[in-house]
Parts: C-alpha cells; sequence; structure tokens
C-alpha cells in the first residue's frame, strides 16, 4: 500500500483527499476567525450543520451513486416533490404526519428504484435518465400545484422549532440528529458491508466486478434507490426547515450535492472516496456561505463570484496537494 | 445515417402532432420580405439552443461537458448590450462580447487540460461565477438597448431568412468542413474515446480540450447576442437559464455519447431541433405550461429508450438476435497419423 510520509507519521494514499479537504477547511475557519468578530465559537460550525442537514443528507445519497460511478441529477426535484407532496396532503386531505412521511420516503425511493433499473437494464447514461428523472419529478411538483403551501402541521412545527441544548451554550436542532443518525448508518453500510464492499468495486471497474460474481446489477439499482432515498428524507428535512411545500424548492441542489461529493475527495468516475469526506464537503459548502453572510456587504452577485472563486480555489489546492501522490 | 434514424423518427412524429393539432403548421409565407411560419419560428427560437448544443457536441466528444455556457450566454448579451448602451459600434460590441467569451473558454480548458480538474468541477465554477459576472456587468439591472444594427443579429432578416438561421447554417457549415474534412474531428474522437492510447499516439490532447471549451464558449457567445438582440436588451439573471441541461440533452439525442468518442454533429441539430419542436408543440397543442417538464421527460425517456439496443431486444424480440443456431456437426478429419 503506498503511503505518504509525513514527518514520522505514514499516511496511506488513500486517505490524503479526505486530509487535504480537512485541513482546508480548518484553514478556512482559522481564516474566517481571525477576520470576522463572532466567527471563531463553535455555535457558528453547529449553524452549518443546522443550516444544511438536508444537504448533507442528499449529499450521502449522491456519495453512494457517485461511488459507483454514475451521478444522480434528480435529487433536487425529488427533495421539491417530496416537500409539495407532504405540504398538499397535510394542507387539504389533512393527512396525518406519521402517513405522509413514510409515504413521501416510499415514493423517492421507487422513483430511484426505477431510474437505476432503467440505466442497468437498458444500458443508458445515468446522466440521461436521471435528468429525465429531474424533468420527471419537477413537473409533478408543478401539476400538484405552482404556488407555495404553508405547512402548518404540529408536528412538522414542532421539530422546526425545537432547540436541543448542548454542553456551553450550544444547540442544534432535531434535523442535525437525523442527518448525523444517517450519515453514521451509511459509513457502516459502505465500509462494513458486503453491500459497500460490491458498491466500491463497481464503481473500480464494473466489468471486474461482474467477473468476480458480485452482484452488480442489484448494487447498481440499489444505490439509485438509496439516493431517491435521502432525497426524500432530504425533502423531508427542507420541509421541516422552510415550512413549506414549493415547487421552486431546491432548484440547484443537485448541483450543491455533486460539488459537495467531489470537495470531498471522491472521484466521479467511481470506485474511491470516503463518507467523511462528503460530510466535510458540505462544511465547506456551509461555511463558504457563512463567510458571506459574515462579509455583510457584498450584493448578490458579488457573492455568486465569490462562491466560485472561492470553490476554485479549494479545488485547485486539494488537486496540488493531492497530486504528489498520483504520479 | 443509420444512427440518425431515431431522432428523425421522433422529430417527424412531434412534427406530425403538430399538424394534427393546426393544420396550417407546415405553411410558410413571405410577409414583407420575410419568411413567416410555425416551421421558420421553430429554427429562430430553436437558434441558439442548436449553436450552444455543436460547441458542446465537441466538448462532450472529449469526454468533458460545460456547465457554464448559460452563464457565458448571459455575460455575452450583457457586455454587448452595454457597450452598446455607452454609445459604442455594433462591431465594436459584438467584437468586444466575443473575445470575453474566448477568453472564459480559454479558462475552462486550462483548468480541465492543464491544472486536471474534473470537467463537471471546472464549468461548474464558471456556472456559478459567470451568473455574478453577468449581473455585475449589468450591475443588477436589465439593460435595455435600441439599436436596429443590433436587432439584426437575432430578430433580423436577410434575403427573407431570419439572420439567426443564417448564422447557425454557418457555423454548422464551418464546423463540418473542420471536423470532416481536416483531421480535427478524428482527433477530437481519439482523445475523448481513449485519452491514454491518443497520448502514446501522439496526440497533444491538451491543445484539442483547450480548443474545443474555447469553441463552445465562442458558440455561447454568439447564441448570446442572438437571445439578447432578439429582445433587445440583456438580462443576467435569466438569458441561457438551464440551456446546457438542454443543449447536452440535444447531444445526447443526437447519439454522441457522454462518455466521449464519436460524435455527430447533424444528430445534435435534430435534437435540438427537436426540443425546441417539444416545446413550441406544448403551446400550440395547449396543454398547461406546467406539464412542460412532464412531457419533456417523457419525451426524452421515449427517445433514449428506443436508441438503447438492449431496449429494442427486450421490447421488439431480436431481429435474427435469437438464440444463435446450433453448429452443424463439423466433419472431423483426421490428422494424425
Amino acid at each position: 500500500m503506498t503511503t505518504l510520509t509525513l514527518g514520522r507519521a505514514s499516511v496511506p494514499a488513500k486517505y490524503l483527499p479526505v486530509l487535504v479537504t480537512g485541513c482546508l477547511l480548518a484553514a478556512m475557519f482559522v481564516a474566517g476567525g481571525i477576520r470576522y468578530e463572532g466567527f471563531a465559537s463553535g455555535q457558528v460550525l453547529l449553524n452549518v450543520f443546522i443550516d444544511n442537514a438536508f444537504l448533507l443528507v442528499v449529499a450521502v445519497g449522491m456519495t453512494f451513486v457517485i461511488l459507483t460511478g454514475g451521478i444522480d441529477l434528480s435529487v433536487g426535484s425529488v427533495v421539491a416533490l417530496s416537500t409539495m407532496i407532504s405540504a398538499s396532503l397535510m394542507a387539504g386531505p389533512g393527512w396525518p404526519p406519521y402517513l405522509v412521511v413514510p409515504l413521501v420516503l416510499l415514493i423517492g425511493s421507487g422513483l430511484g428504484l426505477v431510474m437505476g433499473y432503467i440505466v442497468h437494464a437498458f444500458d443508458i447514461q445515468p446522466f440521461i435518465v436521471t435528468l429525465a428523472g429531474m424533468f420527471l419529478a419537477r413537473g409533478l411538483c408543478y401539476t400538484i400545484g405552482t404556488d407555495s403551501i404553508p405547512i402548518e402541521d404540529a408536528t412538522f412545527t414542532a421539530f422546526a422549532q425545537t432547540r436541543i441544548d448542548l454542553f456551553a451554550d450550544l444547540w442544534i436542532s432535531p434535523s442535525v440528529i437525523i442527518a448525523v443518525v444517517v450519515v453514521i448508518v451509511a459509513t457502516y453500510v459502505l465500509h462494513y458491508t458486503r453491500f459497500g464492499r460490491s458498491v466500491y468495486a463497481t464503481g473500480g471497474s464494473e466489468q471486474s466486478a461482474l467477473l468476480m460474481g458480485l452482484p452488480v446489477a442489484r448494487t447498481k439499482i440499489t444505490v439509485y434507490t438509496i439516493s431517491g432515498f435521502c432525497s426524500a428524507l432530504g425533502g423531508v428535512l427542507l420541509s421541516f426547515y422552510m415550512l413549506s411545500g414549493y415547487g421552486l424548492h431546491a432548484v440547484g441542489m443537485e448541483l450543491d450535492a455533486i460539488a459537495a461529493v467531489v470537495i470531498g475527495g471522491t472521484l466521479l468516475t467511481g470506485g474511491s472516496g470516503f463518507l467523511l469526506g462528503t460530510v466535510l464537503g458540505v462544511l465547506v459548502l456551509g461555511l463558504i456561505q457563512t463567510i458571506i453572510s459574515f462579509e455583510g456587504t457584498l450584493s448578490s452577485w458579488w457573492t455568486k463570484i465569490f462562491i466560485g472563486m472561492l470553490l476554485f480555489v479549494f479545488i485547485l489546492l486539494q488537486r496540488l496537494f493531492s497530486a504528489r501522490t498520483r504520479r | 445515417m443509420r444512427r440518425l434514424l431515431w431522432p428523425l423518427v421522433v422529430l417527424a412524429l412531434l412534427l406530425a402532432l403538430n399538424v394534427f393539432f393546426t393544420p396550417s403548421f407546415f405553411s410558410i409565407e413571405v410577409k414583407d420580405g420575410h419568411l413567416y411560419g410555425s416551421l421558420i419560428d421553430i429554427l429562430r427560437f430553436g437558434a441558439p439552443l442548436i449553436l450552444v448544443s455543436l460547441g458542446m457536441t465537441l466538448v462532450i466528444a472529449t469526454g468533458g461537458i460545460d456547465l457554464s455556457v448559460g452563464s457565458v450566454v448571459a455575460i455575452s448579451g450583457a457586455l454587448a448590450c452595454l457597450q452598446i448602451s455607452q454609445d459604442a459600434s455594433v462591431f465594436t460590441a459584438v467584437a468586444l462580447a466575443l473575445a470575453l467569451c474566448l477568453v472564459l473558454g480559454l479558462w475552462n480548458g486550462f483548468l480541465v487540460a492543464v491544472v486536471g480538474i474534473q470537467p463537471i468541477i471546472a464549468t461548474l465554477i464558471l456556472m456559478v461565477a459567470g451568473r455574478g459576472l453577468a449581473q455585475l456587468i449589468t450591475d443588477g439591472q436589465i439593460i435595455t438597448v435600441n439599436s436596429p444594427a443590433y436587432k439584426v443579429i437575432g430578430g433580423g432578416y436577410w434575403l427573407t431568412v431570419p439572420f439567426g438561421i443564417l448564422i447557425v447554417i454557418a457555423v454548422f457549415a464551418i464546423t463540418t468542413f473542420l471536423t470532416r474534412r481536416l483531421a480535427l474531428g478524428m482527433l477530437i474522437e481519439s482523445v475523448g474515446g481513449n485519452a491514454e492510447a491518443s497520448r502514446l499516439a501522439g496526440i497533444r490532447a491538451r491543445g484539442i480540450i483547450i480548443m474545443v471549451y474555447a469553441f463552445v464558449a465562442l458558440c455561447a457567445g454568439v447564441a448570446g447576442l442572438m437571445i439578447s438582440s432578439n429582445v433587445s436588451s440583456a438580462d443576467g439573471n435569466n438569458a441561457g437559464l438551464w440551456i446546457e441541461l438542454d443543449a447536452i440533452l440535444a447531444v445526447v439525442i443526437g447519439g454522441t455519447s457522454l462518455a466521449g468518442g464519436r460524435f455527430s454533429l447533424g444528430g445534435t441539430v435534430l435534437g435540438a431541433l427537436i426540443i425546441q419542436t417539444l416545446t413550441t408543440t406544448i403551446y400550440s397543442i395547449g396543454v398547461p405550461p406546467e406539464t412542460t417538464l412532464l412531457f419533456k421527460a417523457l419525451v426524452v425517456t421515449a427517445v433514449c429508450l428506443i436508441q438503447s439496443p438492449s431496449f429494442r431486444a427486450k421490447v421488439f424480440g431480436g431481429r435474427g438476435r435469437s438464440a444463435p443456431p446450433s453448429p452443424a456437426p463439423e466433419e472431423k478429419v483426421r490428422v494424425t497419423a
């Protein structure tokens, strides 16, 4: 196993991208703490989790798909569809949350299952199938309704407004706990189960995995189902956060999720990457947003330029630092 | 030509559907020295998409992707309108806008080819920052201009044919010539098909990759000029929104694989026409606009499924692809002594 020796410590080369991401994240946090008043507090970091819990869940699902070498562009639309379905069912026919949430999760997983089946059985590029899925889900949103539907259900509002107090004046929201549970379960599945190994193998080389006798078809279809489930769960978390269902929620979230996964060190060609990397990627994106809000005076277009620039610097540094081991 | 069969069939079906609802769909007449008709409208409104898709074809053929074309469209229109509103000549405005787009394309190519960043992320950076750049140029406003010369690009006519269509024909002709008559097309296909083998064969992939990204940015720039001149204004926020997805769709419908390699410019034009016709069909049939995306999803899925050999085999049965005939017992010739 190739290792990189830093002084006396030796780090396996495969952990290098995640390590680099972690160091750059820490550097960004420190830089923000120096530049802005009140930035260097634990609550700022926890706020990133609170504000991006749904993105974290969606990105976890996306990680599974990208690890097999595919991609899922439908996640943002499935998130929006979940919010629309939950809002419209609770507002109109008055369904209770314990019926609505499982239904929404089922629909998301079902959509993912269908897309995974089409990708595998008919050998069509995942980009196109999930793009069609994105149009389908978005179209369904608009068919349900074009206006925003407020959510007034007590359980949802409770989830939205509860603060769970930790030590030393820090607090988080229930969504963060759900997101953390998802991350832990996903890490276990990915690194300690046979299915997880199959995911990595399929991404590394599908042909080799097939020849080795691994259940490639089942793996591929399952990862898309997982991604659909995570998108639906992310949608539920988003409806806690926004307390409304709207067809224009989560536009472009798929790109955020892909960016988080790639920043976390996972290769888009599949086969290599860690869930911890994805978590760090989401933190990077969230921290960039926090820096911009601390900067305060940026107009909306300078914000976009700033995000682009920060993303670029991050990717560049990551590339420079990990390039040394790739020779 | 066989690869273009299914896109042609789908296009024909869409057009037939249109004629069914609007019997005068195919009529083309000449009014005030201009060509008018639904078909002309499809071509005119689809011209920017066709242009961007042509550029996107070459990028995808090298195994990459360009998500930033929408932002480049917005930037190009914004800069041109800004220049014209400051009393520059149309020629200078157009030249400056295209020059900026070229620089942006070179930037993308540099990131992908030299720095080695994955294309989806490299172009994502410009996609995000580019919108901000476009709004920076317009200072957050929508710039309206009043220049008949500028209006010609997107909304004008020359010899009764809409100018936009002429631009598309010219670009298509030039691109086809450069890629099929010269070795450029083969080099692009080779870089996309197997980058390592190309490198071993001595092909300088770097230059080719930078070139295709510059080309798509240039195409997007011209498309941006067409879009903004059609409405005589520049909107940094909405110009070219999501045109990259439509362009990628057009390329894939046209038969080019996203993995890179062989590409088909004619197929891409067909794909772009299908997407544009679909939008027109939905409006003319009177389907509520909310369901536009649903129809798009259906048509895209249908086309891709039909194009997939495994789908055709499963649904239509193997035409001659059933179980291979058992080999006739071979006559064994005794060889040994």
